[in-house]
C-alpha cells in the first residue's frame, strides 16, 4: 500500500510540474484529488486495514495529500501570473492621444471673489454683514446722512430716480448712490454698539472707461462710546494688509464728505513700486507718489446718529466710524484690470482668469 | 481752482518747494489735482529790448526790419509783423535759444532775405493776455537787457487745487495762503482788504436807488459808485495773472471783478450805471414764466423760485448767476456801480442748476456765503478801480440788509478731542491751528472757547467740526493704528443665508459654470422678448425717471434677459458652447412704496454639455434635463426637500419646462427657451435656463441637519416596474409609491422608462428602485411583502397601472 501510494506522488508530481496552463493543471487536480481519483479512495479504505498498517498507511496518504495540494496552489499562482502577463501585453493604447478631460473647472465673477474676499477679512475683525434694498428712499439716501438739501449729488443729472409716488415718510424713491443708506436701516434695527458692513450694488449717472452706472461698494460702520478714528486707522490698515500683502501702509488724508466729521480718504502704500528705488517716478500704479486710494472714511457725523436717535444712538454719548470702499477699484488694482466695462462685458475668457 | 504760485507768493511764501507744498496741502485737506505750468517753460532768452529803428522790408509790404537793443551791446536785427511797432518803444523779445509756450525752440530765422534775431512778441505769445493785435508796449523806464521774467509773470508754476464743496472760502487765493499759513506755520500778510480806500462818506453814493424785495433770497446788497471810468485794457501784470487762473481778460472793469472774486472768493458784478433804467435796481423773486436775455445771448424763462435784479425796463441781471445784456459795461461806459452782495445759496443752486448756468459766480454763491464778504470785496476792488481805471468814487456806500451776525461761539473739550481721535493733542496746539484757521480762541476750564470767523460760519456749527479742523492739520497724519474692541458680544459671520447664497453659487461653479455679473438695467421691450402677456409679473417693470439711454430704462424683472446678452455677446464671439450663471436681486413693482427686490440665482446652459473629444465626438446638447440636473444640485447642495412638477412660463418651451417647489411654495423654473423667445437674442439651438429665487430656496433649507441611524439597520432593496398611461408623470408614481409604502419606504426613485410594442400603444414602463428601512429592526421579507402589495394595488386603482412582468 505504503508503495503504492507512493507511486502516485512521483507521478503525480511530475505532471504537475510539467503541467503548462491553469486548465491543465486543473485536470490534473481532478486527476489525482478528485473524488473519483485513487489517492482520496485509498484514504476512505484505510478504516478496512489491519490496525497494525492502518496508521502508517493513512498518515502517508494524508502527507502525500496536502503535498500535492500546496503543489498545485503554487503551480497554479505561477501559471496564472504568466497567463495574465501575456494577456495585458495584448491590451495596449496609444498614451499619446487626447485626455478624457474631466469636467471643467466653473469660477466665480471676480467681483464675487473680491467681495467675498473683503467680507471673510471683515468678519474676522468682528464685523457682521448685513445688506439692504437697492431701490431706495430718498430719505435714507440723503436726508438721514447729512446731505445738504442743495447737494449736487441729488440731482437728476447725477443720481438715478425711479417712477414711483413720493412716500409721505421715506420722499422720492431711487437707485441707491451708495451703500450707505444701510447704515441707517442697520441702526434703526440694532441698538450701540455695532460693527457691520454693507455690501451691495449701487448706482450713479456716469459712464466712461472710469465708472459705469452701476458698481459696487462695500460699507464699513462701527459705533460704540469709544471707536476712534485710530481705530478706523488700524482697521483698514488690517484690511489692506489682508488684501494687498502685510507690507502694506495706510495713509489717512483730510477730505469731506457729508456724513461723516472728520472726514478722510485712505492711502494704501503702493505695492507694485514699494519694493524699487524710494521714487520709482514711472510706478504706472501709484504715479510716482507710492499711494493709492482706495476708499472715503470719516467718523459718523453726529447728525447721522442724531438722525436714529429714537433707537438708542445719542451724539454725545456715542460715536464710531464710516467707510465706503468700491469693489471694481479694490479688483482692478489688485488684478491690474485696465477698464472697468471689462467686469460687466462677461466674456468667458475674461471669466476663467479669476475667482 | 487754479491757483498761481506767485499770487500764493503775493501773501505768504513758505520755505518749501512747490511739490512739498502740494503734498502738504493734500494731507491737510486740500487736493492738489496736478501743478502745471503757464506761460513759457523757462524765462532764460526773454528780455527787455529797445526799438532803436523800425524800417520797411525791402520785399515785404508787411514786415518791418527792425534794429533792437537788447542790453549786449550790439544792436540786433529783428523782422516784426506787427502794424504797431515802431522806433522809440519799449518791446518784450525773445532771442534765439529762448523756448515758446507750446516747446518750440526760437532759432535765427530768414524772412524775405533777412536774417532776424529774435522775434518781438505779442502778449498772447507768452500767455499774457488774448489779444494779437500787435506787439507789447513796456514801461520805458525797463533798461535793455533787463530780463523779461523780473518784470512780467511769463513763465508761472500752478497749482490746480480741488476745493471740497464745505470751503467756498478756499475759492479765493487768500483762503488758500490761509490754509497754506495753518498748514506750513509760515507767516501770512495782512488781507488784501485790510485798508479800504472807499470807506468814506456816509450813506448810500448818489444817483442811485436799489430796493430788496425778497430779503430771503438776498441778505446783503452793496454798491459803490465810480465816475470818469476808462473802459481799456488792464495792464500786463493783471492780464497775466488771470490767465495763469484760467481767465479770458475783457477790459479792465470786468478783469477787476474777476481778479476780486478769485482773490476773496466773493464774486462781484460791474453795471453800466448810465444804462440802469430810471437809475433804479429791484432785487425780487422772479415771475413765473418771465424771461430775460442773459450775457451769453440766450433768452432764458424763469420761474418763481428764482432770484433777479430788474430796473426800469425789467429785468437786467440773474442775480447772483449771470449778468443780463442791457446794463453790461461797454467801451464807452463812464460811471460804473459796482455790486457785492450774497445770495441765498440753495437758490442760487437751484437756478443754476434748472438753468444750467454754472458759473463762477454761482459755483460760490451757492455754498452761501457770508454777508460780512462784501465789503471786503468792496474794497479790493475800489482800490484798483481806482489805480486801474482812473475813475473817482462817488462818497459812500449803499448797503441793504445784514451786515452779518454774531460769531457764534462753540466749547471745544480736551477730552473730546482725544476720545474722538484716540490720540492726545494738547489744548495748546489746539488753539494754535483754530487761530492760523482764522478763530479765535480764549481759555475754558474743560477746554477752549471758540468764535467762528465768517467765512467758515456756514460749515463749522458744531464741536465735531472743530475736531476735524485740529486733525486735518495735525493729527490725521500722525494717528496710531488701533483696533476697536468688540463690544457687541457676538463674533463677525456670515449670516446663515448668506452662507447657503454662497453654497449655491460654488455648487453650480463646482459644476463647470461660469459666474456673469450683468446689469441690472434692461430695456423696456425686455418683457415682450421674454414673451410675457398683459398681466404676467414680468410686465411688473421698475422704470427709470431719468434713464442714461433707452436700452437701460427700467430694471430687470427676470435674470433671463442678462443671461441671454451675455450668452449672444459671447456667441457672437465665437463660443457657442456656454454655462453661465448669475447671482444677484430682480426687481419688481409691488404693491409697496419700494419694489419688490427678491435674490435670484439663474443659470443657462446652451450647446454641447461637454467638449467634445476623439472618444465622445458628439456629446449631448444641453436641455431641460441638463437645467433640471443644476436645479436638483443646488437645492440638492442647500438640502431643500422639493418636487418637480410641468410647469409653463411664457418663454419657455411648453412642452419642456417645469418648476421646483417646497410643498406649495413655488422656488423655481427650468426648461427650455421658447424658440421664439430664442430668436429675440438670435440662437437657433435650444437655450436651457434655471431661474430659481434663493431668498425662498434659502428659506426652505434646514438651519441644522439632524442625524438620522442609517446603519444600526440597513434597509432592504427592491426593484419595481409597472406599466401606466404615458401622461401619467413619473413624479407622481414615485410620489404615490412613497405616499402608499408610508414610513417603511425610505426611498423610491424612477431609475428606467420604455415605451414600445412590449407594453402597448401608449402605455409607459417606468422601473423604480425601492429602499425599504424601519429604524427599530432589519426587515425581513415577511415586513415588506405586504407593503409592495398596497403599492401595486394603489398604482392599479389610483394610476390605472399594473405590474410589469
Ligand atoms: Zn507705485
Amino acid at each position: 500500500m505504503i508503495e503504492r501510494i507512493g507511486q502516485i506522488r512521483a507521478e503525480a508530481e511530475a505532471a504537475i510540474c510539467a503541467a503548462g496552463t491553469t486548465a491543465g493543471l486543473e485536470e490534473l487536480r481532478v486527476r489525482y484529488l478528485g473524488r473519483k481519483a485513487e489517492l482520496p479512495n485509498l484514504l476512505r479504505g484505510v478504516a478496512e486495514l489491519d490496525p497494525q498498517e492502518r496508521g502508517a498507511v493513512g498518515r502517508a496518504a494524508n502527507e502525500t495529500r496536502q503535498a500535492l495540494e500546496t503543489l498545485i496552489t503554487d503551480r497554479g499562482a505561477q501559471l496564472e501570473l504568466g497567463e495574465l502577463r501575456e494577456r495585458l501585453a495584448g491590451d495596449r493604447v496609444d498614451v499619446t492621444l487626447p485626455a478624457t478631460p474631466p469636467a471643467p473647472v466653473g469660477r466665480l465673477h471676480l467681483l464675487t471673489a473680491t467681495r467675498r474676499e473683503i467680507e471673510d477679512v471683515f468678519c474676522g475683525l468682528g464685523f457682521t454683514v448685513v445688506e439692504g434694498p437697492e431701490v431706495e428712499f430718498v430719505h435714507y439716501n440723503f436726508d438721514a446722512l447729512n446731505h445738504d438739501p442743495a447737494h449736487p449729488a441729488r440731482a437728476r443729472t447725477d443720481t438715478f430716480y425711479v417712477e414711483a409716488p413720493a412716500d409721505p415718510h421715506g420722499g422720492e424713491v431711487l437707485l441707491r448712490t451708495h451703500t450707505s443708506p444701510m447704515q441707517i436701516r442697520a441702526m434703526e434695527q440694532q441698538p450701540p454698539p455695532i460693527a457691520i458692513i454693507v455690501p451691495g450694488r449701487v448706482y450713479r449717472r456716469d459712464s466712461d472707461a472710469t465708472h459705469t452706472p452701476q458698481f459696487h461698494q462695500i460699507e464699513g460702520l462701527a459705533v460704540g462710546e469709544d471707536v476712534t478714528l485710530a481705530d478706523l486707522k488700524g482697521t483698514l490698515l488690517a484690511f489692506a494688509k489682508a488684501i494687498f500683502g502685510d507690507e502694506r501702509e495706510i495713509r489717512l488724508r483730510p477730505h469731506f464728505f457729508p456724513f461723516t466729521e472728520p472726514s478722510v480718504e485712505a492711502d494704501v502704500s503702493c505695492f507694485m513700486c514699494a519694493d524699487a528705488d524710494a521714487h520709482a517716478p514711472r510706478c504706472p500704479l501709484c504715479k510716482g507718489t507710492g499711494w493709492l486710494e482706495i476708499l472715503g472714511s470719516g467718523m459718523v457725523d453726529p447728525n447721522v446718529l442724531g438722525a436714529v436717535r429714537e433707537h438708542g444712538y445719542d451724539p454725545e454719548r456715542h460715536q464710531g466710524f464710516a467707510f465706503g470702499l468700491g469693489v471694481e477699484r479694490i479688483a482692478m488694482l489688485k488684478h491690474a484690470v485696465p477698464d472697468l466695462r471689462l467686469f460687466y462685458d462677461n466674456d468667458l475668457r475674461f471669466l476663467r482668469q479669476f475667482g | 481752482m487754479q491757483l498761481p504760485l506767485s499770487w500764493l507768493h503775493d501773501y505768504i511764501r513758505p520755505e518749501i518747494d512747490v511739490r512739498q507744498l502740494a503734498d502738504r496741502l493734500a494731507m491737510t485737506g486740500t487736493e492738489v489735482d496736478r501743478i502745471t505750468h503757464h506761460g513759457v517753460p523757462a524765462a532764460d532768452g526773454f528780455v527787455v529790448g529797445k526799438v532803436l529803428t523800425a524800417e520797411p522790408h525791402p520785399d515785404a509790404d508787411r514786415l518791418r526790419v527792425c534794429s533792437v537793443e537788447v542790453g549786449d551791446g550790439e544792436p540786433r536785427t529783428i523782422v516784426c509783423g506787427a502794424p504797431n511797432v515802431a522806433a522809440g518803444q519799449t518791446v518784450a523779445v525773445a532771442c534765439p535759444g529762448a523756448v515758446m509756450p507750446d516747446g518750440t525752440k526760437l532759432g535765427k530765422a530768414k524772412l524775405r532775405g533777412v536774417v532776424s534775431l529774435g522775434m518781438i512778441l505779442a502778449e498772447d505769445e507768452l500767455g499774457l493776455g488774448a489779444g494779437h493785435r500787435g506787439i507789447m508796449i513796456l514801461d520805458d523806464a525797463l533798461a535793455a537787457g533787463t530780463p523779461l521774467g523780473d518784470v512780467l509773470p511769463i513763465s508761472e508754476e500752478v497749482l490746480e487745487l480741488e476745493i471740497t464743496p464745505n470751503r467756498p472760502d478756499c475759492l479765493g487765493v487768500y483762503g488758500v495762503a490761509r490754509e497754506v499759513h495753518a498748514a506750513t506755520g509760515a507767516p501770512l500778510a495782512p488781507a488784501p482788504w485790510s485798508e479800504d480806500p472807499g470807506a468814506i462818506g456816509e450813506g448810500a453814493p448818489a444817483g442811485i436807488e436799489v430796493v430788496v424785495e425778497s430779503p430771503e433770497l438776498c441778505p446783503r446788497f452793496t454798491g459803490r459808485v465810480f465816475e470818469g471810468v476808462t473802459i481799456g485794457d488792464s495792464p500786463l501784470w493783471l492780464k497775466g495773472r488771470l490767465m495763469a487762473a484760467g481767465q479770458r481778460p475783457i477790459n479792465n472793469v470786468v478783469d477787476i471783478t474777476n481778479y476780486v472774486m478769485l482773490l476773496t472768493g466773493h464774486p462781484l458784478h460791474a453795471f453800466d450805471l448810465d444804462r440802469i433804467a430810471g437809475g433804479r435796481l429791484v432785487v425780487r423773486a422772479a415771475g413765473d414764466g418771465e424771461t430775460m436775455a442773459t450775457l451769453d445771448g440766450q433768452e432764458r424763462i424763469l420761474d418763481a423760485g428764482m432770484c433777479l435784479i430788474a430796473d426800469g425796463d425789467g429785468p437786467t441781471s440773474l442775480a447772483g448767476v449771470m449778468g443780463g445784456q442791457r446794463s453790461e459795461v461797454e467801451q464807452d461806459t463812464t460811471r460804473v456801480l459796482l455790486e457785492v452782495a450774497t445770495w441765498d445759496g440753495p437758490s442760487i443752486h437751484r437756478t443754476a442748476s434748472r438753468l444750467g448756468l454754472r458759473s463762477e459766480a454761482s459755483a460760490r454763491f451757492e455754498k452761501g456765503l457770508a454777508p460780512e464778504g462784501c465789503m471786503e470785496a468792496q474794497a479790493v476792488a475800489t482800490r484798483l478801480m481806482l489805480e486801474l481805471t482812473g475813475a473817482r468814487l462817488v462818497p459812500g456806500t449803499l448797503d441793504v440788509g445784514s451786515a452779518g451776525v454774531q460769531a457764534p461761539v462753540i466749547r471745544l473739550r480736551d477730552a473730546r478731542v482725544s476720545g474722538l481721535l484716540g490720540t492726545e493733542i494738547p489744548r495748546a496746539r489746539s488753539a494754535e491751528i483754530l487761530t492760523a484757521l482764522g478763530f479765535i480762541c480764549s481759555e475754558a476750564q474743560d477746554g477752549l472757547d471758540v468764535s467762528v470767523p465768517h467765512w467758515r460760519r456756514g460749515e463749522v456749527t458744531r464741536e465735531a467740526d472743530l475736531i476735524e479742523e485740529v486733525a486735518r492739520i495735525d493729527g490725521v497724519d500722525a494717528l496710531p493704528a488701533t483696533l476697536p474692541l468688540n463690544r457687541t458680544g457676538l463674533p463677525g459671520r456670515l449670516a446663515h443665508a448668506q452662507r447657503l447664497r454662497r453654497r449655491a453659487e460654488d455648487t453650480l461653479a463646482g459644476l463647470g459654470l461660469l459666474e456673469i455679473v450683468g446689469w441690472s438695467f434692461a430695456a423696456p421691450d425686455l418683457p415682450d422678448r421674454l414673451l410675457a402677456p398683459v398681466g404676467d409679473p414680468l410686465r411688473d417693470l421698475v422704470v427709470l425717471e431719468n434713464p442714461m439711454s433707452a436700452e437701460q430704462s427700467v430694471l430687470r424683472s427676470s435674470m433671463a434677459g442678462s443671461l441671454l446678452d451675455a450668452a449672444a455677446f459671447n456667441r457672437d464671439r465665437g463660443q457657442p458652447d456656454l454655462a453661465i450663471f448669475e447671482s444677484g436681486a430682480v426687481y419688481r413693482r409691488g404693491g409697496g412704496a419700494l419694489p419688490e427686490e427678491h435674490h435670484a440665482l439663474g443659470a443657462l446652459l446652451t450647446g454641447a454639455v461637454r467638449t467634445a473629444t476623439w472618444a465622445e465626438p458628439d456629446p449631448p446638447r444641453a436641455d431641460v434635463f441638463a437645467v433640471k440636473g443644476l436645479a436638483e444640485a443646488v437645492l440638492g447642495a442647500l438640502r431643500v426637500p422639493f418636487t418637480v412638477r410641468a410647469g409653463e412660463r411664457p418663454f419657455l418651451h411648453p412642452g419642456r419646462a417645469g418648476e421646483m417647489l417646497s410643498g406649495e411654495v413655488v422656488l423655481g423654473v427650468f426648461g427650455e427657451l421658447h424658440p421664439a423667445a430664442a430668436a429675440n437674442w438670435g440662437f437657433e439651438e435650444p437655450v436651457a435656463l434655471l431661474l430659481l429665487d434663493l431668498g425662498k430656496a434659502i428659506a426652505a433649507a434646514p438651519e441644522v441637519p439632524a442625524y438620522a441611524d442609517l446603519t444600526t439597520f440597513p434597509g432592504m432593496r427592491q426593484d419595481l416596474a409597472v406599466i401606466v398611461s404615458e401622461d401619467v408623470p413619473a413624479a407622481q408614481v414615485a410620489e404615490l409609491v412613497r405616499r402608499t409604502g408610508g414610513e417603511l419606504v425610505a426611498h423610491a426613485e424612477v431609475f428606467d422608462v420604455y415605451r414600445g410594442e412590449q407594453v402597448g400603444e401608449g402605455r409607459t414602463s417606468l422601473a423604480l428602485h425601492l429602499e425599504f428601512r424601519a429604524a427599530d429592526r432589519t426587515l425581513t421579507d415577511d415586513d415588506v411583502a405586504p407593503v409592495r402589495e398596497r403599492i401595486v394595488a394603489a398604482i392599479r386603482d389610483e394610476l390605472g397601472g399594473e405590474l410589469r412582468g
